[in-house]
């Protein structure tokens, strides 16, 4: 017997395998592709609309509107004005009008990781069931090299805004659900006690005790989701995503240094004006438990 | 006030494992705890608990640590399911209960104070005190109205606005109790509510907790590990041993009758003259002319000090209206004091 080279399909039979499963795929994309393709086509408006906003008011409004922004969940000076900075420069290395398309972008990508991260997540907490066949799912998500999903995606969707979303959701929204399902698993089994005792229903300890308490490792899961959506828009941009990550792919296609550099140093910014806003905003809600009786 | 239900616990068999049902029969043929848990791997919580818990009373169940004191007063509220026997609380059987009255009974019925607290960290010492109101959907002004009486009670009026994390430990647990009390249930349970405070604030407690139930009656299990504090709040005292009663009683029939070496082990220890009453001691149906009188239903210590006070050996014990019922004197009064009851 022949140890050295492992036993496997022949050839042929490889080749048949994979073009049974491309022709079913592509029988299923001509199918439903339309279907599909119309039931994100609200959320692709809402991204067009999103966009559309930043991109055609007045910069100096969108500039104090997002600062405003910042402020508010910060209520740091020091983060609000950086972010001007930081914001003011970019627009002054004319990256303003493909920022603009990325916060659009990542925005929606974080609403929608948060719409469906959160529920599952409280799903997952509440079952171990649950928890047991999602989590090989997200590790799926998190592992799988983005370029592999991106392929039916494209092939769905063709080119364009709504397989990019896709694809970003797909790779930001685990730690959204994860560190739901993290949070909620660790409150603390004495005040769930104590909201049993007290006659709570289902719903009344999830809305009173388990979402509260679970909040600061929830706003965890949403910074990372911001981060990882960030951190995408490279990728993104290879199906059709416009923003910042496309003058980088061109930069690394054409070996334009300064180009590169340039445009990831906006990345960075909007991630760090991003990650500083909302960590103080997590921080800011946890108010009642820096204070501690000495 | 109409007076306030009792609970009557009958039988009362709670064994963790998955096949505890088929265990119990095995624990009423007189199968031990260490040979279930060796042979059977399960483990005895609660072994044929039969309690009567007066209505408008204190009932306190005393144990050490694993003594199945804990599990036993979440059965009565059903935090735990019983694997056999029955929770009466009037006519109805807290095990039969369904979700929704079970819920209901739990909104309506009881209230129950913590050994850690088990405040809401993100709420205020006012949101929390409301919160057993929130939830029977009482409305928020009302609900703020009536905890905020309780919060003055308990001796927290002004920290309405102050998270949990602020205060101090007895602080919390006031919290607690006026959490408890908003609800304005007939049963108030506390599972060893006092057993993480400092000594002089636990004393302070159990005045507040005595205080309170001078006027509200209502039927209070009170879990602890220390028998001071049994004897001091307890109208009556079941002792827990192994998952099971070991004697129950008031406090003085406990330190006068040790059911067993176990219980005199505990006794001997406690201050006899804060227990013993002087009727217990009198020699009944004696009269003297004249000289002191001590009314009846005092503590020794209380007639010592009278004792001393007044230079007399001997004291008539009289009743509410004067009438004397018997003879109390020195020598009997300190020999009750130092004397511990051998088994």
């Amino acid at each position: 017997m022949d140890l050295i080279e492992f036993p496997s399909l022949g050839r042929r039979d490889l080749r048949d395998l994979r073009l049974g499963v491309d022709g079913a795929f592509k029988d299923f994309t001509r199918a439903y592709g339309e279907t599909l393709e119309s039931i994100f086509e609200p959320l692709k408006t809402f991204l067009v609309f999103l966009e559309d906003l930043l991109i055609t008011s007045p910069w100096p409004l969108v500039l104090l509107v997002l600062v405003g922004i910042v402020f508010l969940m910060s209520r740091s000076r020091t983060i609000a004005i950086g972010s001007l900075i930081a914001l003011c420069l970019i627009g002054f290395f004319g990256m303003w009008e493909d920022t603009m398309r990325t916060v659009a972008m990542v925005a929606v990508c974080t609403m929608v990781a948060v719409v469906f991260g959160i529920p599952i997540g409280i799903l997952m907490a509440r079952s171990d069931r649950a928890q047991a066949l999602i989590n090989p799912v997200l590790d799926l998500m998190q592992t799988m090299p983005s370029f592999v999903y991106l392929i039916p995606v494209v092939m769905i969707f063709g080119l364009g805004k709504v397989p990019g979303v896709i694809a970003v959701v797909i790779y930001a929204i685990p730690p959204m659900i994860r560190l739901t399902n993290l949070g909620i698993r660790l409150v603390d089994q004495d005040v769930l006690e104590a909201a049993d005792a007290f006659g709570s229903s289902g719903w009344q300890k999830l809305r009173n005790v388990q979402l509260p308490l679970a909040l600061p490792t929830i706003m965890a899961g949403i910074n990372q989701c911001i981060m990882m959506s960030l951190s995408m828009v490279v990728v993104a941009s290879m199906i059709g995503v416009k923003g910042l990550g496309q003058p980088v792919l061109q930069a690394i296609n054409n070996q334009y240094f300064t180009m590169g550099v340039m445009n990831g140093l906006a990345i960075v910014a909007i991630a760090i004006i991003f990650d500083r806003a909302t960590q103080a905003y997590g921080r800011r809600l946890q108010k009642h438990s820096e204070v501690v009786h000495g | 006030m109409v007076e306030a239900t009792g609970i009557e616990i009958r039988n009362l068999y709670k064994i963790f494992g998955p096949n505890g049902a088929e265990m119990v029969e095995k624990v009423k043929a007189g199968m031990s705890k260490t040979e279930l848990n060796d042979d059977y791997n399960h483990v005895l919580g609660l072994n044929d608990i039969n309690i009567s818990m007066p209505g408008g009373k204190i009932q306190v169940v005393m144990g050490l640590s694993g003594s199945g004191k804990s599990t036993l007063i979440r059965h009565i509220n059903r935090l735990i399911d019983p694997t056999a026997g029955e929770v009466l609380y009037g006519d109805d059987d807290v095990c039969q209960m369904s979700i929704r009255q079970l819920r209901d009974f739990r909104r309506h019925k009881t209230a129950m104070v913590f050994q850690k607290f088990a405040l809401l960290p993100h709420r205020t010492v006012m949101q929390n005190a409301v919160y057993g109101l929130e939830i029977q959907g009482v409305d928020q002004k009302e609900a703020a109205e009536r905890a905020s009486r309780w919060i003055a009670r308990v001796g927290l009026e002004g920290f309405e606005d102050n998270y949990p994390n602020q205060l101090s430990g007895g602080m919390q647990q006031r919290v607690g109790l006026a959490r408890a009390l908003t609800n304005d249930a007939d049963i108030l349970l506390m599972d060893e509510a006092f057993s993480a405070l400092d000594p002089l604030i636990r004393m302070d407690m159990q005045s507040v907790l005595l205080d309170l139930q001078e006027e509200l009656h209502k039927t209070i299990v009170f879990i602890t590990h220390d028998l001071d504090e049994a004897l001091r709040l307890g109208d009556r005292i079941a002792i827990l041993r192994d998952g099971a009663v070991v004697q129950q009683g008031t406090g003085q029939d406990i330190v006068l009758n040790p059911a067993d070496e176990y219980i005199s082990s505990f006794v001997k220890e406690v201050n006899r003259s804060r227990v013993i009453l002087v009727d217990t001691v009198m020699a009944a149906g004696q009269k003297l002319e004249g000289g002191l009188s001590i009314p009846k239903g005092v503590l020794l210590e209380e007639a010592a000090k009278r004792f001393a006070d007044s230079g007399e050996g001997v004291a008539n014990i009289v009743d509410a209206s004067g009438n004397p019922i018997g003879v109390l004197n020195v020598q009997d009064t300190m020999r009750a004091m130092v004397t511990p009851a051998e088994h």
